[in-house]
């Protein structure tokens, strides 16, 4: 972290001047020194204490960026209390020592009373004066570790709250796909003037779709939940626009017994599930097939599954694993994470989700997500 | 202006509104067929030869830019000329970015009038200009030079995009057949070529079949090893003997420990130059 140097002195300076008029005040209070010989000792003494002080705290914070550079202490320039406490000391008895040998050569006169060595006849001369310079020394070794937590936690704080927007903008983009929503638009540009009915059907599919998408990213990727039953009529919505455009390629069936209708769930939980289905699945494949979803109660747990007769689930048999982490995530593998991510995070252990290939004749993709029930 | 016109689209009621429109805005246009999925565009556009072609970027089984390569590669030499391309896309910002460096033609779903009457004007221009200089084989070198700069231009967009080139290139291919998993690796590989769903991967020995695309493979493969000669053929390039390029030009590879004889397409042809 590169400072411009006049920033740094200044903010030295900052600290420099009242901690040398307190301690000009406190040894002026407690001998019977002038004021002016005080002052000079003060400043000498603090000029030598705050320099040892400052020299440690960026060394030592160097040398642990060196070792370790992940480390954000001493990214701040913070090696930390343990190193620092003794170094305080060290600096606290050697600047003091120092900087009374620079004010006896600045004032001319062999100081007696007030030094270390006169000191030693004089116990409570001696405890005032160092008890005063290891409280100005921590106070100014204080002074920069407050700033450095501060600034540290700022740019903690910074740091979460773009990853929270950025993976917000990632959801919402999963969410509504450009591509799926200016195709709807186009279908729907040719139906009003052609069968104004089904373009307002249409329509009203979409605005429950682009309603329950907006609601669900706004309320975060965790909270809130609607019944079972709105959940698959935002997923039918989906799936009546897709109808459209796909025409007879694709076929679906939602099975959703009534009494489950009311279980709730996480809005837009299978969602992405559906859409991997339609988008990866389905849309590559030429002949097109069909989509079920469903839902099942399995004594306390319930069963969602979704399964597509599509293109599934890899064609990457064959290639060792490896080779594949590297592989970069696409929009399909985010969208289960997505829903694995808010599986754990409602549910902890308690719920899972599977993706496996179909195991009948048909081919294509498996889905079950399975929750426990409230 | 006479012109025949084929339309790759695979949702039927904007196939028929793009015809429509088409039609309204030129009526000497004449649509000779509409397909939905990108094998059966190359297959009409082959058997059919249009002068203009409408191509949907994403279609099932191939994208529209992949239908563009295919033809410019199995283009029959002394036929009509090459159609004129206009690619139809609802969003795919990287293609359109690959679209505007290439100076191909482009419109945007949902089509509007305006846009479509724009590129009409162009096409008959295009086409004018073309009936006055009468050869085919101008309008063939013209595409296959469009289209190297569309595949180039593309590579490079999607790059940014998280596809970089892989940090540990694959060293080993885990090839199943039946119960046993035989394990080849990388250096012994001479070439790969696409087999409809598979990839057959051709070492001196033997070869195996492994399912995956060959699109997907070649993200995980080094791109100064292995030379993409054809869309469908990847070719270890040390393992090339010679380049013998026949009467109509037509490149052929010959390989070291191998009888394989391999055809390079008009598209990456450029690779090979001699000194």
């Amino acid at each position: 972290m590169r400072q411009p140097l006049l920033t740094l002195l200044w903010r030295e300076l900052r600290i420099f001047i009242p901690v040398s008029v307190a301690s000009t005040l406190f040894y002026y209070a407690v001998s019977r020194d002038s004021f002016a010989s005080n002052l000079i000792y003060s400043l000498c003494s603090t000029l030598f204490i705050q320099g040892l002080i400052e020299t440690g705290r960026y060394g030592l914070a160097y040398r642990i960026r060196q070792r370790s550079p992940d480390n954000l202490d001493a990214q701040r320039n913070w090696p930390g209390w343990g190193l620092m406490i003794p170094w305080i000391v060290v600096s606290g008895v050697g600047g003091y020592a120092a900087g009374h040998m620079l004010g006896d050569w600045l004032t001319g006169v062999q100081h007696a009373p007030a030094t270390l060595v006169g000191n030693l006849g004089n116990p409570r001369a001696m405890v005032l004066s160092m008890t005063g310079v290891f409280v100005l020394s921590l106070g100014i070794t204080y002074f920069f570790y407050a700033r450095s937590r501060m600034a540290e936690m700022q740019t903690r704080a910074e740091a979460a709250l773009r990853s929270a927007a950025e993976s917000q903008l990632k959801l919402l983009e999963s969410q509504l796909e450009p591509h799926m929503l200016f195709n709807t638009l186009a279908n729907l540009r040719v139906l009003i003037a052609q069968d104004p009915q089904r373009a307002q059907a249409m329509l009203d599919r979409l605005i429950g779709f682009l309603r329950a998408t907006l609601d669900a990213s706004r309320s975060g990727s965790g909270s809130g939940s609607h019944s079972l039953s709105a959940e698959f009529g935002r997923i039918d919505d989906y799936l009546e626009l897709m109808q459209t455009r796909m025409g007879t390629r694709l076929s679906r069936r939602l099975d959703l017994p009534d009494e489950l209708g009311r279980l709730s769930v996480p809005p837009l939980l299978l969602q992405p599930l559906v859409e991997n289905a339609i988008k990866h699945g389905l849309e590559p494949k030429v002949a097109g097939g069909w989509i079920r979803v469903s839902a099942q109660r399995e004594g306390s747990t319930l069963v969602l599954s979704v399964r597509d007769t599509g293109a599934g689930v890899g064609g990457i048999e064959g290639i060792d694993d490896a080779s594949l982490d590297g592989a970069p995530p696409d929009r399909s593998r985010f969208g289960i994470q997505q829903v694995r991510e808010r599986l754990a995070a409602l549910y902890g252990k308690t719920a899972s989700l599977e993706l496996v290939a179909a195991s009948d004749d048909e081919g294509g993709t498996l889905a079950i997500v399975r929750l426990p029930i409230s | 202006m006479k012109a025949t016109v084929l339309i790759a689209e695979d949702e039927a009621l904007l196939a028929a509104d793009l015809l429509a429109q088409l039609t309204g805005l030129w009526p000497d246009l004449h649509c000779i067929a509409s397909v939905a999925d990108g094998k059966a565009a190359v297959e009409q556009a082959l058997a059919l030869q249009p002068d203009i072609l409408f191509l949907d970027i994403r279609m099932p089984g191939m994208t529209g830019l992949e239908v563009a390569q295919a033809l410019a590669e199995d283009w029959p030499d002394r036929a009509a000329p090459f159609p004129l391309l206009v690619f139809v896309t609802a969003y795919d910002q990287y293609a359109l970015h690959a679209f505007e460096h290439a100076a191909v033609d482009y419109v945007l779903k949902p089509v509007r009038p305006d846009r479509l009457e724009k590129t009409c004007a162009r096409l008959q221009t295009a086409l004018r200009q073309r009936q006055l200089s009468q050869a085919a084989e101008p309008s063939l070198d013209a595409a296959i030079h469009t289209l190297r700069e569309l595949l180039h231009a593309n590579a490079d967009a999607a790059s940014p995009q998280g596809k970089p080139a892989p940090a540990s290139p694959l060293r080993l291919i885990q090839a199943s057949a039946g119960n046993t998993i035989t394990m080849v690796p990388i250096a012994d590989v001479l070439y790969f070529e696409a087999a409809d769903k598979y990839v057959r991967v051709v070492t001196a020995e033997r070869e195996h079949l492994i399912r995956i695309s060959l699109r997907e493979l070649q993200l995980q493969l080094d791109a100064d090893t292995f030379w993409q000669i054809h869309r469908s053929t990847l070719v270890r390039c040390d393992a090339i003997v010679s380049a013998l390029r026949d009467d109509s030009g037509k490149l052929t590879l010959t390989l070291r420990g191998h009888p394989d004889k391999l055809s390079v397409s008009r598209l990456y042809a450029d690779r090979f130059k001699g000194l």
